[in-house]
């Protein structure tokens, strides 16, 4: 997962036009996504409702606006000079009238804008309101799913819904909605209205800008075409870039910074070519926008005028239509924005539904038996199992293992050592057979009881980011100042810790310098506070130096003592007094026994253990 | 941005020349339009007026609009192109500079912040140019030129103008007042978010075991709150621009047609036409001016992001490279595959402390010299030293008898193959990888290839794959596994047939047998060739001609496996770490 990934959404607080213009993500089922949208924010409706219907009566009072003007022009215009009889007459204007229109407008006007202020505002509420839950719904499911999942989505995958996603349905469900139904009503209370007044000029308002739009709908299909191009052409740059830059070392000392550069420049030139093309005809939008408001306007004056002057209508009509041609040329492309914009909403609702809907872990609330106090048998019962079920990798195994003995996994890498971590705490289920704590299968009890039998302390470090205290208690009930500082003591960093500006209380961050073996004992630490009679040590060692391993190991065979332990080791050295030792191989148990027993056998333990010594030959 | 403006280059200039008397042009254009407006005015309110001057001043409006669409198009075509332009010569000219950049300036900026330097950063120059070129200059000629335009036509008037353009300004500069310092924090409060379910994802398995999934969620609900406060707050801000706006604009022609009453009312017979056309004509220009206005204030929204990313720009282009290339493109006859520490030491560039100090040693052809110690005890930054990803501080490095420093790098680079820690594989494919670079000599062919992965241990998995050889590999090799990789990446090595290998603990991702069988296969069919490794294992060693064990950047001993082992505590100390002493056969 890169950073550019992430931060793809990332905008500030104006989105430009021209990003705007881009093409538009499809969902897949527009209809089924949005209701479910609309399902999710059931609780939300009313007051969705109650806005929308604010949005369409203010916009209704800003639509009776020009009309108002209309009067007022016409009641002003009564006062210029006219010929009457062929004899100039002077007139007066009617100032009370003037007056009272114009307060009347002022009431309009102010309604309006309280009304869409109101419609604004709740839009805005209730879609962050939405965001929040959807993910707080997220972040549960992430704890529901089976690891299982996991194992085969990438991370940045599940962190791009939670928040490239619903951040896209959180901004454009804010915008979209509200501008629709705005839209609407002054696109279709424009039309009324003009009709209204007067309908030759209302034919000529909508003709001209018909022919307009449908210009600014050929270019729009046109630039989309040299857009998805320039993502396209951006996509490859980037990716090299990356490539490049992350391998620089090697770029350099194999020369191939000519190659490299050859690439980058061929498709540099050819970004340029669709770049340009594609910001020149978004760039046209707003350009067009304005000729189509000039058509109209062009075009409602010449009309108009020819009419006034022929007494069909009055001047004030003129004025009117003057402001109508805007209000009716304006929502048409903000319709068509909005409902990119709402189809941007239901590719991302696709997408975060999509996960919210995965299958979870069934639930286990009815499963009455508990493990308590168990001694740490364990026993695997013709265990078998398989990552698909076509393909079964553990066929038939069975072994015994005593309480306080210890278990050693080998194999080489890929050999699917953490299987077996998988299944001991149910983080994949069986195919068949039984894994058996003290002589209770493990699936007859919850997972998370059988979760508390175990401590865990695996090759990645993890640490979040939390005092070290937090860290090491992680979530354990009623764990005292002492019992921490006595762990931290056994395992050998109490001094280290004591040595940190804050102590225990130290944030563990990006900042905090910890080595890798400082933070292995960090969790051997914790480990030891969960006190869990079973321990499962996965590569604990391998990703620290062989100076610290010394450290480390000393604190784990603290931790191992008295404990049922299942070691996963790269080291052979280092397990070969365990009781027993499970050799894998392509998934599969392909032999076990104690060390000596493994020798003699002669088989691929042997062979593994004796290829450490040999010389290259 | 300055600096960025500086880079235009004379045809760009020219360009923007061009596209400046156009942007007048139809600035002037748009403010000809209510003229010809006011023009239908009077001849509709004027007793007798004709018909076809109705049509002619039409005629005028139309061409008007028809001509500041084709400007605007020129325009836009002009900007496209210059923003363009500029954001490929830039990209270029970063790529070329990252390229010669050494570690050190790679690890100054770190290579994250460097891509996105070369993405993100220009992508929004690029916006910032063409979308600049067309309202930023166009804006306040139109702002200007409009005023101007009314100021004569009415005091009254253009005081209402005034007084809602100073509204609306102040409203818009309040309510960014307010919220951008939200927006900033919004980006920290996301990185939060991203971060808790990343902390939740990476460690997984480890929540599950410790049942902590409760904890989890608490933290990420916590976070959650945060960034929702944060959010509802900078939304409901924007939720008031728009409506806001639209007041204002509706207010304010109501405001002229008000005052206008007044006006026309109180004028004597004469001038009452000349006022009426005015006040129709003037509500259009306070729109023009408005709108002029309103893209000035989006450009200061948008100006600070584009100038940050702009500074992030120059700040690479403006850093000098610290390698200098040499001159020599060969070295010293006879001392081939040979390569000399002479008391060697490096810090780096504003550190007190050394990370190597007095290093000397010397290899011959065909010898391998092996480094180990702990982390931190400076045996990458040895090797690195080679291939001058870093210079040294004081002493000397020869390769073939001559200092890396006097080598042309490319020179220096054919005579090293090199396999760093981190496997790094190309988009591409197998043998694409595999031969991948220059080596002076011609191309590598396909049975070049093929022998470099075999001696690697590769043949088996690769011609397994669909394509053999022409198999797809991903980027960053992600359709591999490590230990493939790992191979691949020693079969590039082997492919290039250098003088000298360096291997960067590039053995740790095999297991112990294919470790084995692969150094054995290295030694035999590549015999003559020096080998620089570190390790982390005895066992991957212990068979080297000469190992140097370091330790807090310092040689602490010198020797074969067998001397060390009776000779040197750290080595010991690390081997019995590994080994019992009967396995080490003491």
């Amino acid at each position: 997962m890169s950073e550019n990934n992430v931060r793809r959404n990332n905008q500030g607080p104006m989105r430009s036009g021209h990003e705007m213009s881009g093409p538009v993500e499809k969902p897949k089922n527009f209809k089924e996504t949005m209701s479910k949208l609309i399902q999710y924010c059931k609780s939300y409706l009313p007051a969705i409702i109650i806005a929308l219907v604010a949005a369409a009566a203010g916009t209704i009072l800003q639509i009776v606006g020009p009309d108002k003007l209309k009067d007022m022009t016409n009641e002003i215009s009564k006062g210029l000079p006219s010929l009457i009889g062929g004899v100039p007459v002077m007139n007066s204007i009617d100032m009370d009238a003037v007056a009272d229109i114009a307060w009347l407008l002022v009431v309009f006007y102010a309604g309006s804008m309280l009304l869409n202020l109101s419609q604004s505002l709740m839009m805005a509420t209730v879609t962050q309101r939405i965001s929040k839950r959807m993910r707080s719904d997220i972040s549960r499911k992430i704890n529901r799913l089976p690891l299982k999942y996991f194992d085969s989505t990438s991370h940045g995958d599940v962190l791009s819904r939670v928040t490239n996603d619903v951040d896209t349905i959180g901004q454009t469900l804010n915008q979209s909605i509200g501008t629709m139904v705005t839209s609407i009503t002054m696109l279709f209370g424009s039309f009324v209205m003009m009709f209204y007044n007067n309908w030759i000029m209302a034919l000529t308002a909508v003709g001209s800008s018909v022919i307009g739009f449908v210009l600014m709908m050929l270019i729009m299909r046109k630039s989309q075409k040299y857009f998805a191009v320039q993502q396209k052409e951006l996509g490859r740059i980037n990716g090299h870039i990356e490539e490049i830059y992350t391998g620089h070392n090697v770029v350099k000392v194999y020369n191939g910074s000519k190659d490299a550069k050859k690439t980058f420049e061929e498709i540099n030139s050819k970004l340029y070519h669709s770049a340009w093309k594609s910001q020149f005809l978004s760039g046209l939008m707003m350009p067009l926008m304005g000729l189509v408001g000039n058509l109209g306007y062009v075009a409602v004056c010449v009309v108009g005028a020819s009419l006034a002057m022929n007494g069909t209508i009055s001047f004030g009509v003129v004025v009117a239509f003057m402001m109508y041609v805007r209000l009716f040329t304006q929502p048409l492309s903000q319709i068509a924005q909005a409902f990119n914009n709402l189809q941007r909403t239901a590719a991302a609702g696709e997408r975060v539904f999509e996960f919210l809907e995965e299958k979870e872990l069934i639930n286990e609330d009815q499963k009455q038996k508990q493990l308590y106090n168990i001694k740490g048998d364990v026993e695997f019962k013709h265990v078998k199992f398989g990552y698909s079920p076509d393909k079964t990798i553990i066929h038939d195994f069975s072994a015994r293992v005593r309480a306080g003995q210890k278990v050693a996994i080998v194999g080489p890498t890929g050999a699917g050592k953490t299987t077996i971590v998988n299944l001991l705490m149910r983080f994949y289920e069986l195919d068949g057979g039984e894994i058996c704590l003290d002589n209770i299968p493990i699936s007859q009890v919850p997972r998370e009881n059988v979760h508390e039998q175990f401590g865990m302390v695996l090759q990645d470090t993890w640490l979040f980011e939390g005092t070290i205290r937090d860290n090491i208690i992680y979530g354990k009930q009623g764990v005292t100042q002492e019992q921490v500082v006595a762990a931290c003591k056994t395992v050998g960093l109490h001094h280290f810790i004591k040595t940190m500006p804050e102590g225990y209380d130290t944030v563990l961050n990006s900042k905090a310098s910890l080595s890798e073996g400082q933070k292995q004992l960090i969790t051997i630490a914790r480990a030891m506070i969960q006190n869990a009679p079973l321990l499962i040590l996965d590569e604990a060692t391998s990703s620290v130096d062989t100076r610290t391993e010394r450290i480390v190991q000393r604190a784990m065979d603290q931790l191992t003592h008295g404990r049922t332990s299942f070691v996963i080791a790269h080291r052979l050295s280092t397990i070969k007094n365990a009781d027993l030792i499970m050799v894998m191989k392509d998934g599969d148990i392909i032999e076990s026994g104690t060390h000596d027993e493994l020798l003699k056998n002669a088989g691929f333990y042997a062979e593994l253990y004796n290829s450490q010594f040999e010389q290259a030959a | 941005m300055l600096k960025i403006i500086k880079r235009l280059n004379s045809m760009e200039w020219l360009q923007a020349g061009i596209s400046l008397v156009f942007i007048i042009a139809q600035v002037w254009l748009d403010l000809k339009l209510p003229d010809y407006m006011s023009r239908i005015t009077q001849l509709t309110q004027t007793p007798g007026g004709e018909m076809s001057e109705i049509w002619k001043a039409g005629g005028y409006m139309l061409l008007c609009a028809l001509g500041s669409f084709a400007a605007a198009m020129i325009v836009g075509f002009f900007a496209a192109r210059i923003g363009a332009s500029v954001s490929q010569r830039l990209r270029s000219q970063l790529f070329n500079k990252v390229d010669s950049f050494s570690m050190e300036e790679i690890s100054r900026f770190s290579t994250a912040s460097l891509i996105t330097r070369s993405t993100n950063d220009i992508t929004q120059v690029q916006l910032l140019i063409t979308m600049g070129l067309q309202m930023f200059i166009k804006a306040p000629i139109m702002a200007v030129w409009a005023v101007t335009k009314i100021a004569g036509k009415g005091f009254e008037w253009t005081a209402a103008t005034g007084v809602a353009l100073f509204l609306l300004v102040a409203v818009i500069s309040v309510i960014f007042a307010f919220i951008m310092p939200k927006f900033k924090k919004m980006q920290v409060l996301t990185d939060n978010i991203n971060r808790i379910t990343m902390e939740n994802l990476t460690g997984l398995r480890v929540v599950r075991a410790y049942n902590a999934e409760n904890y989890q969620n608490d933290k990420f609900e916590a976070a959650n709150e945060d960034l929702t406060a944060t959010q509802l707050y900078t939304s409901r801000g924007m939720a008031v621009l728009h409506p806001t706006m639209n007041m204002m604009m509706s207010g304010l022609s109501l405001a002229i047609y008000w005052i206008g009453a007044y006006l026309i009312d109180s004028a004597n017979a004469m001038d009452k036409l000349t006022l009426f056309s005015n006040m129709v004509v003037f509500s259009s220009y306070a729109m023009q001016i408005i709108m002029a206005f309103m893209m000035v204030v989006m450009i200061f929204i948008m100006m600070p992001r584009a100038m940050v990313s702009a500074k992030r720009i120059n700040e690479v282009l403006e850093t000098e490279p610290a390698i200098i290339d040499g001159r020599l493109t060969s070295g010293k006859d006879g001392m081939e595959g040979e390569v000399i520490f002479n008391h060697v030491s490096f810090r780096y560039p504003g550190a007190s402390d050394y990370v190597l100090q007095d290093i000397s040693f010397s290899v011959k052809k065909g010898e391998t010299a092996a480094f180990i110690g702990s982390t931190g005890s400076g045996k990458s930054t040895l090797i690195n030293l080679v291939p001058r990803f870093f210079d040294a501080t004081e002493g000397e490095i020869q390769v073939d008898g001559v200092n890396v420093k006097n080598y042309t790098q490319e020179a220096l680079n054919n005579k090293i193959g090199y396999v760093p820690q981190k496997a790094v594989m190309f988009k591409g494919s197998v043998s694409s990888n595999v031969g991948y670079g220059d080596n002076g000599r011609e191309a590598a062919s396909l049975s070049d290839v093929q022998k470099a992965v075999h001696i690697a241990q590769g043949t088996e998995f690769v011609e397994k794959m669909a394509g053999k050889y022409e198999a797809e590999i991903a980027q960053g090799g992600t359709n591999i596994s490590g230990g493939q990789k790992q191979r691949l990446v020693i079969a590039r090595a082997v492919c290039r047939k250098p003088e000298i290998y360096i291997f960067d603990d590039s053995f740790s991702a095999l297991d112990y047998k294919t470790d084995r069988v692969l150094r054995s296969a290295l030694k035999e069919e590549t015999a003559g060739v020096t080998s620089l490794i570190v390790a982390q294992r005895i066992g991957t060693i212990m068979d080297a001609d000469q190992i140097i064990v370091l330790d807090e950047g310092r040689i602490v001993g010198k020797g074969t496996h067998k001397y060390l082992l009776n000779n040197c505590g750290v080595y010991r100390e690390i081997a019995m770490s590994q080994l019992s002493e009967e396995e080490l056969a003491i």
